[in-house]
C-alpha cells in the first residue's frame, strides 16, 4: 500500500446542469509530491479541487483520496486534508489566534492541543505578534499566511491550495513560497492551482495543464517546456506593427521551429537564440528591438490553451 | 424518522466545535456582546409600555372564564416573543451572514464537520442566546408578580422549545434568502405574528376566519403554551401546541441541513 497514490482519479467528471466543468480527467498524485493544476479561468481547476477536498460530489468517475473513496468517506478524508481556498474565508468575528483554535476544534483536537498548535503555527507563518488582534486589519499577504496556518492545524497529509498567491505583492508571494517550500521539505503533499507560471515552476514537481475541463498536457515544468516549446524564444518588434506583423512572420518562416505573430511583436521559437539572430540579420530583416530569452511555462501555457481572453 | 436521520449524522464533539466558534466570538471582543444584549430589551419595553401602560386603561381581562390583569395576559406572550426573537436573530441575521458573506460555513465544511452538524450547532447556540433572554424575563415577571416562581420554572422548558422551533424555522428560511431585501419581508412577517398571535388580545375576539388563520402560525402555539404554563392552567391543548413546535423544529433543521448541502457542497 505504500506506493499507492495519494490522489487517484479515473474518468472524473463534474457537471453543473448542462455545463460540464470537468470532463473526464485521470490523476495520480504520489505522497510527498508538489502537484499543480495550471489553466485559464473556467478550465475546471477549482471544480477539481473541490472534488478532491470532498466538498463537491463527482458526477461520474472514480476518485480515491488517501486510499479512501471520496464520496463515502468524506469526513474521514477531510480530517486529513488542509484546505486553503481561493478567497479567504477567515472569521472576522474572531481574533487571529481564535481563528486557529476554533478551526482545530472542528478536527476534534482538545482545547489545550488546539491552543498549542495555534501558537506554534502563528510562529511558523510569522504572525505571532498579531495573535490577539482581529483579522480585518491584516494585509492580504498576512491573511493568506493565516489561512495557510489554518490549513495546517490538523497536521494534514495533503494540503490543497487554490491560487495561493493571487493578488499578493512580490514580497508577500516570496515569503509564502518559502513557507510552502518548507512544508514540502517536511514531506507534506501539496496540490495547488495557479495561473502564475513562475509559481508553478517554483513549487511544482509535476503539473497538468487544464483547458475546457480536460487535461491537455502533463509533466514536470522542464519536460513540458521541452515538449511544447523550444529552449529559447526570440522576441522581435518591427516598425509599423501590427499591420506589418504577418508579412514579417512570413519572412521569418524557417528561422526557428515556430513563429507566433502578436499584435505588438513577433515571437520566434528557436533552439539557439544567437544562431537565429544571425539568420535574421542574414535575411536583411531590421527589427527595432530584439530580446532573446529562455522559454518559460507561459509559452507552453499560451501555446496549449490559446491566446483568446477567457473571463 | 427525522430525528434518527439527523442523529445518525451528528457527532456531539463536532456540534460542540460549531458552538465553540460562537463562544470564541464572545471571547474575541465586545461587538458580539452588544448584539447579544440589545435583543433583550424589545419585549421588556413592550411589556412595560403596553402591558402595564395600556393595561391601566384596559383594566382586567376575562379569557375562558378566568379574570386576570392585562399585564399578566401580555407578559407570557412577551416571554414567548423573547424566546422567538432570540432564536430568530441568531438563525436569520447571523446565520445568513455566516452563510453568504463571511463564508464561515464554507470553511467549516472543509473539515470533518457535516452540514447537519452545522445546523444543529447553530440551533443549540440560538437556544443558548434565547434562554439568556427568557431567564431574565422570567425573573422580571416573578419580581412584578405576573407569575409564580414554580410556574416560571415550568415555563422555562417551554421557552426552550419555542426557541428550537423558531430557530429551526429561521435557519430554513435563511438558506432560501436571496439578499438583505428578503429580510425586510421577513421582518414584516415577524411583526405581524408579534401583533396578532394572541399576544395583545385573545384570538377568540377575531372573526372566525382570521382566528383559524392565526392558529396555523407558530407564534400562536408558542404564546398559548407559555401562557398556559405561566398561569398554571394545564390541559391537553398544551400538548398539542408542544407537538406543533417539535415538528416545526425538526422540519426546520432537516430542511436547513439539506439546503446547506445543496448550496455549499454541490
Amino acid at each position: 500500500m505504500a506506493d499507492q497514490p495519494l490522489i487517484y482519479a479515473r474518468g472524473l467528471v463534474k457537471r453543473f446542469g448542462e455545463f460540464t466543468a470537468v470532463n473526464g480527467i485521470d490523476l495520480d498524485v504520489a505522497p510527498g509530491e508538489a502537484f499543480g493544476f495550471l489553466g485559464p479561468n473556467g478550465a475546471g481547476k477549482s471544480s477539481t479541487m473541490r472534488m478532491i477536498g470532498c466538498v463537491s460530489t463527482p458526477t461520474a468517475g472514480e476518485l480515491r483520496i488517501l486510499g479512501m473513496d471520496a464520496v463515502h468517506d468524506g469526513p474521514r478524508i477531510r480530517a486529513r486534508l488542509g484546505v486553503c481556498p481561493q478567497l479567504d474565508n477567515l472569521d472576522p468575528d474572531l481574533t487571529v489566534r481564535e481563528n486557529l483554535v476554533t478551526y482545530a476544534r472542528y478536527f476534534g483536537l482538545s482545547r489545550a492541543e488546539s491552543r498549542r498548535r495555534a501558537d506554534e503555527l502563528l510562529e511558523f507563518v510569522q504572525l505571532g505578534d498579531r495573535a490577539g488582534g482581529k483579522v480585518e486589519p491584516l494585509s492580504g499577504g498576512m491573511k493568506r499566511r493565516l489561512t495557510i496556518a489554518r490549513a495546517m492545524v490538523n497536521d494534514p497529509d495533503l494540503v490543497l491550495l487554490d491560487e495561493p498567491t493571487t493578488g499578493l505583492d512580490p514580497q508577500a508571494r516570496h515569503l509564502l513560497w518559502e513557507r510552502l517550500f518548507r512544508l514540502k521539505q517536511r514531506g507534506t503533499t501539496l496540490v495547488l492551482t495557479t495561473h502564475y507560471m513562475d509559481e508553478a515552476e517554483q513549487l511544482c514537481d509535476r503539473l497538468v495543464v487544464m483547458d475546457g475541463g480536460r487535461i491537455v498536457a502533463e509533466g514536470s515544468p522542464r519536460s513540458l517546456i521541452e515538449t511544447y516549446s523550444t529552449a529559447e524564444v526570440v522576441e522581435l518588434r518591427f516598425p509599423g506593427m501590427p499591420e506589418v506583423g504577418p508579412r514579417y512572420a512570413a519572412a521569418l518562416e524557417g528561422v526557428g521551429k515556430r513563429v507566433d505573430p502578436l499584435p505588438d511583436r513577433v515571437l520566434v521559437y528557436v533552439d539557439d537564440g544567437d544562431a537565429a539572430l544571425a539568420e535574421i540579420q542574414r535575411r536583411g530583416l531590421e527589427p527595432t528591438s530584439v530580446l532573446v530569452r529562455r522559454s518559460t511555462l507561459e509559452d507552453v501555457f499560451l501555446h496549449l490553451t490559446g491566446r483568446t481572453l477567457v473571463d | 424518522m427525522v430525528t434518527t436521520l439527523v442523529a445518525s449524522r451528528v457527532s456531539p464533539g463536532r456540534v460542540g466545535a460549531v458552538i465553540g466558534r460562537n463562544v470564541g466570538a464572545l471571547r474575541s471582543g465586545p461587538s458580539y456582546w452588544i448584539v447579544l444584549l440589545s435583543g433583550f430589551f424589545e419585549p421588556l419595553l413592550y411589556l412595560l409600555s403596553i402591558g402595564v401602560g395600556v393595561g391601566a386603561l384596559v383594566g382586567d381581562l376575562t379569557v375562558d372564564g378566568r379574570t386576570m390583569s392585562y399585564a399578566s395576559f401580555v407578559a407570557p406572550a412577551m416571554l414567548a416573543v423573547s424566546a422567538m426573537s432570540g432564536a430568530l436573530a441568531e438563525t436569520t441575521y447571523n446565520f445568513f451572514f455566516k452563510l453568504k458573506y463571511m463564508k464561515t460555513f464554507e470553511a467549516v465544511l472543509a473539515t470533518p464537520v457535516r452540514p447537519a452538524e452545522v445546523a444543529v450547532g447553530e440551533l443549540v447556540w440560538a437556544i443558548v442566546r434565547g434562554s439568556l433572554y427568557t431567564v431574565i424575563f422570567l425573573v422580571v415577571m416573578v419580581a412584578m408578580g405576573l407569575t409564580e416562581p414554580g410556574w416560571a420554572l415550568a415555563a422555562f422548558p417551554a421557552t426552550v422549545l419555542v426557541g428550537l422551533a423558531f430557530g429551526g424555522l429561521g435557519m430554513a428560511v435563511s438558506t432560501l434568502m436571496r439578499g438583505w431585501q428578503d429580510f425586510d419581508l421577513m421582518g414584516t412577517g415577524q411583526f405581524a405574528l408579534f401583533l396578532f398571535s394572541g399576544t395583545f388580545s385573545p384570538v377568540q375576539d377575531y372573526p372566525v376566519g382570521v382566528e383559524v388563520l392565526i392558529q396555523l402560525t407558530p407564534l400562536y402555539h408558542a404564546v398559548e403554551l407559555v401562557r398556559g404554563l405561566c398561569m398554571g392552567v394545564l390541559g391537553w391543548g398544551l400538548l398539542g401546541h408542544a407537538v406543533y413546535l417539535v415538528v416545526l423544529a425538526g422540519a426546520g433543521v432537516w430542511f436547513a441541513s439539506r439546503r446547506l448541502t445543496r448550496v455549499l457542497c454541490d
